[in-house]
């Protein structure tokens, strides 16, 4: 039995192992394509500092990289494990771009970042650097197509549904690969990516130069950075709004919730800038406006309305109620494959039929449903308003002060005068986590605002899990929280070491305070005893 | 190609990913296995890990990979088998969680304590997959009590510890020996002095291990196993639907394909050779040899499990007509022709470049080595 326990321990574990998992991947994304900018100025210039600053910002990326790579293994189980229904329901188109990932992406990043470390010596500059592209090219790539999944999730098109095997089928690869939500995801995803990693390359840098150490150092990484991060700042919010624009279209209920409109207004709506949604009396308590704002961003266009909350849902109980009919047609035809009446009534309302299945949260029997529980299905298919409002709110917010920021620093760096701008540093230092905030608040406006559906008007969540016992799961949930505190602070602990060593852990001789890191113990110490 | 076709291409393709997972992954696992075994000092630890150092990462994706295609090609195993084997799929995922960080923190901290502890975490991490990952097969063998309703939902009515049985421990013994005996193999290649010693009677002890163990494992299928066998007529092009098939319980069913198809005996023929031909190679020193013939055994171990159970990937023992075959629990038409051709188009260009990158890396890994490059390698 499909509990509600049993559902919510399963998206509270999957929330907590994604969310985990996307703290390493945007670093990840970004540093890689900054030692490629270090690495090409390495090569056109030959000048050694800039292998340092590779090798150097390498190691950090490095330490990132293993916790990426161990919690993304989750991931690959955790869709068998816990959401098997899932898993059968659209493995046929969802687990194409995941095993395309693997076999385009993965191979080519995780073959040649074992290059990028320990070729060095083996490898002529030009071919190390061929090895840092291709490794940087794979860690985007499998963004892509980690994304053109996630993008079907929210938009699902190039597939139908068959009775006779009971799931999604693929009808067509490539609308599914240009998906205009799976493309607009990559880039603002990507971008993002590289926002944090410039904002963390920008950050440390800053915080030598306040400490006055390895100042040629970092004064060539900050300009890197800044240079690097202005134009991701500025990309990540221009193709951000190309996000909300095609999201419009195929998930209006998000964008509703996302905005607090509970009433369809007229074209173009008021963008609010504030608001204390009262999700009860579905309207805002109170609430600031920016006229024609949001009517301009969501529909490119001043005459087009953008439907509220209440129209929505009004759209939705005609919607559940016709899928009542093709959730029974449907389940006739599984006990008679040949009932005639079942198929044609079936494939009248096939449609509908993610709608219809909305009320198995309720009842088994769905031709049986209250109106009562109709009622609390057309509640559901708008998310909850407050953190969606506030977390796409807090998320643009910090995007325009990444941009500020990125303006300020580039601007000093052209005009060689930031090691004086004491507050830009700091600034610069103190806002390293934002953007790991804001990558994480942009992940749940997506995917709780995808609520309360693993695929957009196919699948509810509630029937997608695993059919097993909640016991099972408050122990792996248990596991998991175990496991990723002790790795989180062995990771934290280990990129503070580093960067505080700075680039002295490369053992060059050249650097602020060098001293041992790493390295050998005295020699032919037992390893065994301790 | 037809419907029908590509199922069979698929079940051969699922199998040489496997294989790919075993010989390519599967080596450094078993360095993880023998690593606190065979280095006693911290820098022969060092030797040993830098042998893998720079391909245990793409080595890695060979599982990842092996994963996604089960996803795209069997949703149906891949959604019954994870959620089913729940708990062996935690231990597996968890004990994995060990080798990314034990490989890249290990040598970050001068502590001797902290680098036993993650030596030990690269032992976990190369132990227990193989063996949960054996455990599995040998379930697969028995079958595995699961059954679908009407919606295809699945439910699995085992318990975690019925899978640790007698007969599918074994078949962890013979996982974990095959992968240890080839880990021993490739550090044979890379190592010398001491560690090669060892590494060396490591892989002889391994080596008969797993020989004993497979032949035992092959004489508790061939007498005492019932296995499986489909009644209904099977329509190879027909639209996947686990249920509307008939199963029997038979005794000495996974020897039929051996009798159908008598020249399938060489497949666990070729494993007992080239299981003994690796005890050989390695006895005379032959490491690049003893490497090729343990590569060819993996092939030989997990190409019988298949041949034997063919066409059944995951049978049910509590409800058999909701066994999964390579004809019912696959994607579509579609779905496998497209997989097909991404799987053509990239192994190749994946085994180049990984080719590339152990020659690029290739040679004797030496604790003079790991002194002198202190700060740049693991």
């Amino acid at each position: 039995m499909l509990t509600e326990e049993l559902v919510d321990l399963s998206r509270l574990q999957f929330a907590v192992t994604a969310l985990y998992h996307f703290l390493f991947v945007p670093l990840t994304i970004g540093l890689a394509v900054i030692l490629v900018v270090m690495e090409l100025t390495y090569v056109i210039t030959d000048r050694p500092i800039y292998k340092d600053m590779v090798r150097f910002w390498g190691k950090l990326f490095g330490i990132n990289f293993a916790l990426g790579v161990t919690t993304g293994l989750t991931l690959e189980f955790q869709f068998g494990t816990n959401w098997a229904y899932y898993s059968h329901y659209v493995g046929d188109i969802f687990g194409a771009p995941l095993a395309i990932e693997g076999l385009m992406a993965f191979f080519l990043e995780s073959t040649f970042i074992g290059l990028f470390f320990f070729g060095w010596d083996r490898l002529n500059k030009w071919q190390h650097f061929m090895v840092t592209v291709l490794m940087a090219f794979g860690s985007n790539l499998s963004a892509l197509w980690i994304l053109i999944a996630n993008g079907w999730m929210q938009n699902p098109l190039g597939s139908e549904f068959s009775f006779v095997t009971m799931r999604m089928e693929m009808t067509d690869f490539w609308a599914i690969v240009f998906n205009p939500v799976a493309q607009a995801k990559f880039v603002h995803t990507v971008s993002a990516g590289y926002v944090t990693a410039s904002l963390f390359v920008l950050g440390i840098s800053s915080w030598y130069l306040l400490r006055g150490r390895d100042l040629d150092f970092a004064r060539r990484s900050f300009r890197i950075a800044a240079g690097f991060g202005f134009a991701s700042a500025l990309s990540v919010i221009v193709l951000g709004d190309e996000s909300g624009y095609t999201l419009s279209e195929s998930q209006q209920a998000k964008m509703a919730a996302m905005e607090a409109m509970w009433e369809t207004e007229p074209a173009p709506a008021a963008f609010t800038l504030f608001a204390l949604p009262n999700e009860a009396a579905q309207r805002n308590d109170y609430e600031l406006q920016i006229p024609y704002v949001l009517g301009l961003i969501g529909t490119r266009s001043t005459t087009e309305t953008l439907p509220g909350i209440r129209e929505i849902k009004e759209k939705n109980r005609e919607r559940i109620v016709d899928g009542i009919k093709a959730v029974t047609a449907l389940e006739q035809l599984r006990r008679n494959r040949d009932d005639a009446a079942a198929l044609a009534q079936f494939e009248a309302y096939k449609a509908d039929l993610g709608f219809g299945l909305l009320l198995k949260k309720y009842i088994v029997d769905v031709s049986q449903a209250t109106p009562d529980m109709i009622q609390q299905a057309v509640d559901s298919t708008i998310p909850r308003v407050a953190p969606l409002f506030w977390s796409f709110r807090i998320m643009v917010a910090l995007g325009f002060l990444f941009l500020a920021l990125f303006s300020l620093a580039l601007f000093h760096s052209i005009k060689g005068n930031f090691i004086e701008k004491r507050w830009l540093l700091r600034w610069a230092l103190w806002f390293i986590p934002m953007p790991w905030i804001a990558a994480e608040l942009g992940w749940i406006v997506a995917e709780y605002g995808r609520q309360p559906w693993t695929i957009y008007g196919v699948l509810p969540t509630h029937i997608s899990v695993s059919n097993i016992s909640v016991a099972n799961v408050y122990g792996s949930l248990a596991g998991f929280i175990g496991f990723y505190t002790v790795l989180l602070i062995v990771e934290i602990y280990l990129m503070r070491k580093y960067v505080r060593l700075g680039p002295a852990s490369l053992g060059t001789g050249k650097y602020h305070g060098e001293q041992a890191a790493g390295g050998a113990l005295p020699v032919n110490a037992p390893a065994n005893r301790i | 190609m037809d419907y029908e076709t590509l199922k069979l291409v698929w079940w051969l393709l699922v199998g040489v990913l496997l294989i790919g997972f075993a010989i390519m992954d599967g080596h450094d696992m078993g360095v993880g296995t023998l690593l606190p075994f065979v280095g006693r000092t911290d820098l022969e630890r060092r030797a040993v890990i830098n042998t893998v150092a720079a391909h245990w990462e793409g080595n890695q994706v060979w599982f990842v990979t092996a994963g996604g295609a089960l996803f795209a090609a069997w949703p149906l195993v891949y959604a019954t088998a994870f959620s089913g084997f729940y708990w062996a799929m935690m231990a597996a995922l968890w004990a994995l969680f060990f080798r990314p960080v034990g490989f890249t923190y290990r040598s970050k901290i001068q502590n001797a304590s902290w680098r036993s502890t993650w030596d030990w975490g690269l032992f976990i991490g190369g132990a227990v997959p193989p063996i949960i990952f054996g455990v599995a097969f040998g379930n697969l063998l028995l079958g595995v009590p699961f059954h679908f309703n009407d919606l295809m939902m699945s439910t699995y009515t085992g318990s975690f510890w019925a899978l640790l049985n007698p007969f599918a421990l074994l078949a962890g013994v013979v996982s974990l020996g095959m992968l240890t005996f080839h880990g021993a193999n490739y550090m044979m290649m890379r190592t010398e002095g001491p560690i090669y010693r060892r590494t060396r009677t490591a892989s002889l002890i391994f080596g008969v291990l797993t020989l004993f163990a497979f032949a035992l494992a092959g004489w508790w299928v061939a007498t005492s196993i019932d296995g499986y066998a489909i009644t209904s007529v099977i329509d190879g092009n027909s639209p996947p639907d686990p249920l509307a098939k008939t199963v029997v319980i038979a005794e000495g069913a996974w020897m039929l394909n051996y009798n159908h198809y008598p020249w399938t005996i060489w497949v666990p023929i070729v494993a007992f050779i080239a299981l003994a031909a690796g005890i050989l190679f390695a006895r005379l020193h032959k490491a690049g040899l003893a490497f090729w013939s343990s590569s060819t055994a993996c092939a030989g171990i997990i190409g019988t499990a298949g041949v034997s159970m063919f066409p059944f990937i995951m049978p049910s023992s509590t409800d058999p007509r909701s066994s999964l075959t390579l004809y019912d629990a696959v994607s579509s038409h579609l779905t496998l022709g497209l997989m097909l051709g991404a799987t053509v188009i990239f192994i190749p260009l994946i085994v180049i470049y990984t080719s590339w990158a152990y020659k690029v890396m290739w040679g004797k890994v030496t604790t003079e080595f790991i002194s002198a490059n202190d700060k740049s390698v693991y």
